[in-house]
């Protein structure tokens, strides 16, 4: 740690502080006002895109990737990532239509294929705990997990038919689509662990710096294995209601979802270096992807474009969320000890 | 039986093949302060880990107020009493003043909020915690990686004494801080001490443990070669056995030292 501490310049005026002030507040929120700008923008080339219609069908497109993406939040919180996610749908997928095809009912079919998604991140876990780089584990577990749901379907997509599956996938609660409920329920679940208990201030602590988090005590390895095996449970999640959402269990389902899933994470300021997280900025990330999405295809842009924009997007939010980052809190940092400084000399 | 708070008797520890500490023996009252010098590699820092609980001794015992105890963690230690401040802080940069300085020991609410944490409570004892020492730091709210390297030291030992310390040790906890932040570290020992708080201070700079020790222990290749009450020494002795790694007022009675 350096320390700036003798004064080499006077402090700093005011303006200068305040200036500083205004572009960490963009930096820190403008994913929020990139949202904003851009649902502005798109709604006078649109008149289709700011109908309540149309928000509700970009919500309820999200909401598989809010689900997964509050559980990834937690990983990259402990300086982890999780690219297995998306394999893991299309397990959950195909075997949710293999047990109803053994004649399993619904209150046993939907447990188990949550609990082969916690076992599933626990096994990333594992290997993750006994100190191998996550980016390897769980790239290993992406193409293992695909590989068994083709295996298990043998390639085939099989239609279900279980109410209950396809009401959590295509239903509505009221005026609002069941998986937009369920994605607040659990976003705002998310929120109260990550910032209100001690499990949430673990994960961002082994994410920081981990031997400072074994020096206070804190069980690192059962941090780590307790986020992997929640992103499993709610991939597992996620993967139900996408299987309710297509109407078949398919090896298909998820391709590439772990790239909009962590893309979201990233958009939303979450550090790929852990030790920073936040669950609104996550959900707004999810959101903004869908949205742009959604607004270039009202622009009738050729969807090959718009998987080119996403790829983008992710670049760009890579690039905010690192270097950009970094050089700004650096500068900001210099612009508190110039603040500070007077009052430690004695 | 001693009355001292802390007593290490006979402690020995070996790295591999490098022997770290040879049949050690060093004790501690109540309130008082120690400094432990020494050359690099001397076994400072060894021998204070074994008293935080993050080493185990090879063979030789510690007594806490008379009684036989094993520390096999950190935490054991701590819950006894015994706070390290480590050489590097092992503060969490990303994670604020305050949730550092409760980092694996924080409050909760009571009753049906139990599981939540007390942001509140925990921010005003920090506060509070810190005025007591006397130190200066940023808000509580302040990421850690955002505050002056006297500033990381001084939420460090804050945090050392949140929980009812009897005995703080500090290593090194001066190096890499300006003057001016090395005479606030200086004046925290002092209102600890002044609290009835027992320190070690582990340091390179003798003026540090003659400014604030009542007595300096001085080890050289994993043994003790002497000690002085601070009153009765100057920087000159006590660099002279660091150097010649023996106590020049035993030295008559002992014969020439095998370091030497
Ligand atoms: N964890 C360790 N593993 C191996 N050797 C160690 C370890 N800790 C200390 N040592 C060795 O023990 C000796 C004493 O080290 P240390 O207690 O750190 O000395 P000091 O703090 O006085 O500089 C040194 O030779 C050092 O290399
Ligand atoms: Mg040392």
């Amino acid at each position: 740690m350096s320390s700036a501490s003798a004064p080499k310049s006077p402090p700093a005026s005011r303006f200068v502080f305040d200036q500083r002030r205004l572009v960490l507040f963009a930096v820190r929120y403008g994913l929020f006002l990139a949202l904003g700008v851009w649902v502005v923008a798109m709604s006078f080339a649109s008149e289709h895109f700011l109908t309540w219609l149309n928000v509700l069908n970009v919500a309820r497109q999200a909401a598989p990737i809010v689900v997964i993406a509050v559980g990834m939040t937690f990983v990259m919180a402990t300086a982890g990532i999780d690219l297995s996610v998306g394999s893991l749908v299309a397990l959950v997928s195909v075997l949710v239509v293999t047990f109803f095809n053994l004649g399993l009912p619904t209150y046993v079919v939907l447990p188990a294929v949550l609990l082969v998604g916690l076992l599933a991140g626990l096994a990333n876990g594992s290997f993750v705990r006994l100190g191998l780089p996550p980016f390897v584990v769980t790239l290993a577990m992406l193409t293992t997990l695909r590989g068994i749901a083709f295996v298990v379907s043998d390639g085939y997509a099989t239609p279900v038919k279980d109410e209950f599956v396809l009401w959590l996938g295509r239903g509505q609660i009221g005026q609002l689509h069941t998986p937009i409920v369920l994605a607040v329920i659990v976003a705002i679940g998310g929120w109260v662990i990550l910032s209100k208990t001690r499990f949430g201030l673990y994960a961002l602590a082994v994410g920081g710096r981990e031997e400072a988090a074994r020096a206070m005590g804190i069980n690192v390895g059962r941090v780590k294995l307790a986020v992997y095996g929640g992103v499993g449970m709610l991939a597992a999640l996620g993967g139900i209601v996408l299987t309710g959402r297509l109407g078949n269990g398919s090896p298909n389902a998820g391709i590439m979802l772990e790239l909009d899933v962590i893309a979201a994470t990233v958009l939303g300021g979450t550090s790929l270096f852990g030790g920073v997280a936040t669950i609104a900025g996550t959900v707004a990330g999810a959101l903004f992807i869908n949205f742009v999405r959604n607004g270039l295809n009202l622009l009738g842009v050729n969807p090959f474009w718009v998987q080119v924009a996403t790829g983008l997007i992710l670049l760009l939010a890579v690039l905010l969320n690192t270097v950009v980052n970094r050089r700004v809190s650096e500068w900001a940092r210099v612009g508190k000890a110039d603040e500070q400084e007077p009052e430690t000399s004695p | 039986m001693s009355d001292h708070l802390v007593e290490m008797r006979l402690i020995s520890k070996s790295f591999g093949a490098v022997v770290a500490l040879r049949q050690v023996s060093f004790a501690l009252d109540a309130g008082e302060v120690v400094g432990l010098v020494g050359d690099n590699a001397a076994g400072k820092s060894t021998l204070m880990k074994i008293l935080s609980g993050a080493y185990t001794p090879d063979s030789g015992e510690i007594l806490l107020d008379g009684h036989p105890c094993h520390f096999d963690s950190p935490m054991a230690a701590r819950a006894a009493g015994i706070e390290m401040v480590y050489q590097d802080f092992a503060l969490v940069p990303e994670l604020s003043v305050t949730q550092n300085i409760f980092l694996g020991r924080e409050l909760l609410h009571r009753g049906l909020r139990s599981r939540f944490l007390d942001k509140r409570t925990m921010s005003e004892r920090a506060t509070h915690l810190i005025e007591r020492l006397g130190l200066r730091v940023p808000p509580g709210d302040t990421p850690v990686r955002a505050i002056s390297g006297g500033q990381q030291q001084a939420v460090a030992i804050a945090r050392a004494t949140a929980f009812d310390a009897r005995l703080v040790i500090m290593d090194e906890p001066t190096a890499n801080l300006s003057a001016a932040a090395i005479g606030k570290v200086r004046e925290a020992i002092g209102n600890l001490k002044s609290h009835g708080v027992a320190v070690v201070i582990i340091s390179h700079r003798i003026e540090d443990i003659l400014e604030t020790a009542d007595r300096a222990v001085v080890l050289k290749r994993g043994q003790v070669v002497g000690e002085r009450r601070v009153a009765d020494t100057g920087s000159d002795e006590i660099l002279h056995m660091i150097v010649a790694g023996q106590d020049p007022r035993r030295a008559a009675n002992n014969g020439p030292s095998k370091s030497a």
